[in-house]
């Protein structure tokens, strides 16, 4: 009976061992971490500072005319690959027909705009979806990274930090609305970025930039007053596949319930 | 103590301090390999931000164009291409905008570049102007009749195709095809030059449709009737037949 006891006191030192041992993980951070200077950091200087904003995107439908503007500037502004499947943004063309039948395509993601196809099957209704990474705020992709290459910033944009990702595809694998792809030379993930480099200048993404019917509404989520603010409050809005509960920044107007 | 140090049995001390030697190794290699940045902000670098952030600038957005070319911005924001920026036509121009004399943009003068928004596709929005470039005026560029900048069209169009061109397609191979819009819409001549200030009337009441529709009606031999107090009473007839292209089996 004295022996159990006695085994039992050792198991719990040996444990309370472990536990403290697993704390020297953290040691080198507080060991190492030094200040570095914020005043250098875009982030946070006199022309942008990340915590004053929180960014999103709207997508007008019925104004979408699949000139494709958008994916073609998005190309030049990111340097994207120029070859079909690297997108950062695309358009896809829908057209439904009766008895739940969906045809979708996207040639060349749009970048060349949209030619007709000969066929006399007329569509129940037809339009274009413009998609690109929907920025949520419950992000899958972050959450898999076993690296913390790819991040929510602090004003809510989805990043990805090429010198650290390890190109192990898991984000593009986890992303449920296929915005990532792998760089096919450098081999790292990569993404939209809102266009993070024009934002910190006081410039709209290309994408908006270049929309000739101001299909796509840029601004911010959180303020009284932005040109999103105000169109969310006037059109009914949507989001893409709600059930995930990702809590997209990126809002639909006039959604179709068939657009996935 | 010592003696209880001592009656720990050998391999325990060995598994001991290799464990002790693992621990060490990680501390040292992950104080080498985590940079000094990293869990400033959250689990990233915060220079990664920092990085994207500053990378370069292609298109340096319309309000940059004004500066030297106030005078395209000012025709053209008049227009009907005052929602299409500069840099759509004339590609990303920020390096041209810091130095205009080494870098000239191009300007998109081939017939076929306009088609890429204006071509007739029926997934466009009704009211978008658009064409069938094989045979609107085919072969001449576009810009011979339409100045880019403020693209009036040379003279208002007669027809509503011209604007309406998917209601058009649709209706021209319907049962009503013989019907013309005006038959059932008002449109006042301002329409087709703002066309969102005058708008054009729509019918409004089931007598419209029953104006030929209904049983007691002779004017209209061989149209399909109905009887028109009879017939789906509740609703307005476009609720279930969808005017430019009406179905009934
Ligand atoms: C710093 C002043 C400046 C800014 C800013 C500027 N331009 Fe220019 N641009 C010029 C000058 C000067 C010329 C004439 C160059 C010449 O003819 O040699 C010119 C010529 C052009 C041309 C004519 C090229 C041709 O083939 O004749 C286009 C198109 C043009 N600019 C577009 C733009 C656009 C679009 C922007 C905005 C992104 C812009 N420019 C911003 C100064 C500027
Ligand atoms: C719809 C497309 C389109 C848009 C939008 C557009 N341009 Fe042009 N631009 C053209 C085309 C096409 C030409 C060539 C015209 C010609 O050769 O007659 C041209 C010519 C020019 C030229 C040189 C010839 C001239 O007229 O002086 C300049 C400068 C220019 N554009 C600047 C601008 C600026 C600045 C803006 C924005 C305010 C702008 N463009 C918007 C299509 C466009
Ligand atoms: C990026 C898309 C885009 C491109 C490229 C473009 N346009 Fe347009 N165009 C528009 C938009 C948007 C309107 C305004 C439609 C409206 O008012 O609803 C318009 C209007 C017009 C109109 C007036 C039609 C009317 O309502 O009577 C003409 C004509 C026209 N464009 C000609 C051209 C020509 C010529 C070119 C090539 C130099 C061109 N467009 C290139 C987007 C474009
Ligand atoms: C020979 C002169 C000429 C050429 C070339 C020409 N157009 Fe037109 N365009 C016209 C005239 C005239 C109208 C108005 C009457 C009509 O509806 O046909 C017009 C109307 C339009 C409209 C407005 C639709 C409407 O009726 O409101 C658009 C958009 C347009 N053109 C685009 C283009 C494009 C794009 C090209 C090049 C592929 C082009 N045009 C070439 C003469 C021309
Ligand atoms: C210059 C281009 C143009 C021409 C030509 C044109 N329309 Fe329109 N029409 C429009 C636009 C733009 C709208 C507004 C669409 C919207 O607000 O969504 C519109 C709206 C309408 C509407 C709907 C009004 C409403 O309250 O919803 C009707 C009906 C209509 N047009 C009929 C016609 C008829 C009939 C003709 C020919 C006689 C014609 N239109 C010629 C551009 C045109
Ligand atoms: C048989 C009568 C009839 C004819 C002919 C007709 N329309 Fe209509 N149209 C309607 C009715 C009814 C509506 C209202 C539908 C609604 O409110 O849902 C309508 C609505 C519209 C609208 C508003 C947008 C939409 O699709 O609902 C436009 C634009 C329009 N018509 C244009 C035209 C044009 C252009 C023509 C000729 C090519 C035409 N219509 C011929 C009955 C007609
Ligand atoms: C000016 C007379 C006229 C008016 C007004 C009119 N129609 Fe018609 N409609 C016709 C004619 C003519 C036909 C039959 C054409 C044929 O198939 O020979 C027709 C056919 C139809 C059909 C039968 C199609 C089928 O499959 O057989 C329906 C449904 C219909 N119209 C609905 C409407 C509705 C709804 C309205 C009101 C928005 C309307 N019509 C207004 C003349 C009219
Ligand atoms: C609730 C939906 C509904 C409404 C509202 C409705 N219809 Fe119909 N209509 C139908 C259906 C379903 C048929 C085909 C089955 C049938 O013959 O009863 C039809 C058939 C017709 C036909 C063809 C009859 C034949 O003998 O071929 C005409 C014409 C027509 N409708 C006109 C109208 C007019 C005019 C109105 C408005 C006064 C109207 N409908 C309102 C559903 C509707």
């Amino acid at each position: 009976m004295k022996k159990v006891i006695e085994n039992s006191i050792e198991r719990k030192a040996f444990f309370k061992l472990i536990f403290l041992s697993a704390f020297s993980i953290f040691l080198p951070k507080s060991l190492t971490a030094k200040n570095s200077s914020p005043e250098e950091s875009p982030v946070q200087d006199e022309n942008y500072n990340a915590y004053d904003h929180k960014w999103g995107m709207c997508i007008d439908i019925d104004k979408c005319i699949g000139c494709g503007r958008c994916a073609n500037a998005c190309k030049e502004e990111n340097d994207v690959p120029r070859e079909p499947f690297f997108f950062r943004t695309w358009v896809e063309r829908y057209k439904i027909f009766g008895k739940g039948e969906v045809v979708i395509d996207s040639p060349n993601g749009g970048v060349d705009g949209f030619h007709n196809e000969h066929s006399e099957r007329n569509p129940e209704r037809s339009f274009f979806v413009p998609k690109l990474c929907n920025h949520c705020e419950n992000p899958p992709c972050t959450q898999v990274c076993p690296v913390g290459a790819t991040f929510k910033s602090v004003d809510g944009v989805i990043l990805v930090d090429k010198d650290y990702c390890i190109g192990c595809s898991y984000c593009i694998q986890a992303c449920p609305y296929g915005a990532r792809y792998l760089h096919p030379v450098t081999k790292t993930a990569e993404k939209c970025t809102f266009c993070y480099h024009r934002l910190v200048n006081d410039k709209s993404p290309a994408c908006v930039e270049v929309c000739p019917t101001q299909a796509r509404i840029f601004g911010e989520m959180e303020k009284k007053s932005s040109p999103l603010v105000r169109f969310r409050r006037m059109e009914k809005i949507g989001v893409l596949k709600p059930a995930l509960n990702t809590e997209p920044k990126v809002l639909y107007a006039h959604l179709d319930m068939e657009v996935k | 103590m010592l003696k209880k140090l001592k009656s720990i049995p050998e391999q325990v001390i060995r598994l001991a301090v290799i464990l002790v030697i693992i621990v060490v190794v990680f501390v040292i290699v992950r104080a080498e390999l985590v940079p000094d940045d990293f869990g400033e902000l959250g689990h990233y670098r915060k220079g990664a931000v920092d990085e994207i952030a500053s990378l370069e600038l292609k298109y340096a957005g319309q309000e940059t164009c004004e500066m030297c070319h106030d005078d395209i911005l000012e025709t053209k924001s008049n227009g009907y291409h005052r929602s299409v920026n500069c840099e759509v036509c004339h590609g990303p121009s920020a390096k041209h905008s810091e130095a205009p004399d080494e870098f000239l943009p191009s300007a998109p003068r081939k017939r076929d570049f306009c088609p890429v928004c204006h071509e007739y596709l029926p997934s466009r929005p009704t009211g978008f102007p658009q064409i069938v470039s094989a045979s609107h005026n085919p072969v001449k560029p576009c810009i011979t009749c339409h100045e880019p900048h403020n693209p009036v069209p040379p003279e208002t169009p007669h027809e509503c195709s011209a604007c309406h061109a998917e209601i058009s397609r649709v209706k021209s191979i319907s049962h009503h095809a013989y019907l013309e819009c005006k038959t059932c819409h008002e449109v006042p001549e301002q329409h087709k030059l703002d066309p969102r200030g005058n708008a054009a009337s729509k019918p409004a009441t089931r007598e419209f449709c029953g104006k030929c529709h209904a049983e007691e009606n002779e004017d209209y031999p061989g149209v399909p009737q109905i009887d028109l107090a009879e017939h789906e009473p509740r609703y307005v007839c476009w609720q279930c037949h969808y005017p430019h292209m009406p179905e009934a089996k």
